[in-house]
């Protein structure tokens, strides 16, 4: 095959309504590609959860997608506050979301669990003060 | 069950996507926490839920859903009626709170689950 196809997305921290619409296009593309439901479904599912938690927590960032022969990779870099504590962020349940951000249906502690449940492999890399960048890959 | 028996069941009233009320769908989820929705559900194409902004009909597309339904007599703006549209998802209202709702459609053979496809 040729080289991988590749998607770039800004992910607007000051608008929570918009937040997502990355996902959907990157469903939309994989979608033209003729990627299977369940796959496509995965990555969505993965983004969205990652591009909220860029929204709720670090102002926005950067969306990079890389669709390869065997598999979907997508990077998630902000430079929001870091994770203090990675294994117990995992936790589900575990949020350090505010409550204004659970009256707008999220906040519930599952987005970094869901995202590592959609996906074949994930890791976070982080630093306090400096941001967080997750690499999430879906085999294709 | 057909959308449009939904329609029907729950007295609501359609905000786009009246061209698929004969599309059939098996199972429904029902929250407010989009959190939940994107971590337990599978496979359920219609989505009740009280909270009303635009990540409902995202989180609702990003789950291959066909069909929201607002209840608690929320209304609503353009702005997510016309995401919906752009997304392919029948959207409708209902002044039924979301008890009623579940129970209604669950009475009448909407499940939780999809079962077999019948």
């Amino acid at each position: 095959m040729g080289e991988n196809i590749r998607f770039h997305f800004d992910v607007d921290g000051d608008d929570f309504s918009s937040a997502g619409a990355a996902s959907v296009e990157v469903k939309k593309q994989l979608r033209k590609l003729g990627f299977s439901p369940d796959v496509i479904r995965r990555v969505a599912i993965a983004m969205y959860e990652g591009e909220i938690n860029m929204v709720i927590h670090a102002d926005g960032g950067t969306v990079d997608v890389e669709v390869g022969d065997e598999d979907i990779t997508m990077i998630l870099s902000d430079r929001g506050p870091g994770i203090a504590d990675v294994e117990k962020a995992m936790q589900e349940g575990f949020s350090t979301a505010r409550d204004n951000i659970r009256s707008l249906g999220f906040g519930a502690g599952m987005g970094l669990p869901n995202m590592k449940k959609y996906t074949d492999d994930m890791k976070i890399e982080t630093a306090l003060g400096l941001g967080t960048t997750v690499i999430m890959k879906v085999n294709v | 069950m057909k959308i449009g028996e939904i329609k029907e069941l729950l007295s609501a009233e359609v905000l786009c996507g009246e061209d698929q009320l004969e599309c059939q769908v098996y199972s429904a989820c029902s929250s407010d926490m989009m959190s939940d929705v994107l971590a337990f559900v599978k496979d359920q194409a219609v989505l009740l839920t009280g909270l009303v902004n635009p990540q409902v009909i995202r989180t609702a597309e990003m789950m291959d859903m066909k069909c929201v339904v607002f209840v608690r007599k929320k209304v609503p703006g353009e702005d997510i009626v016309e995401l919906a549209r752009d997304s392919g998802i029948v959207l409708m209202r209902s002044d039924l709170r979301m008890f009623e709702a579940c129970g209604i459609l669950y009475s009448a053979g909407l499940k939780g689950h999809e079962k077999g496809g019948n």
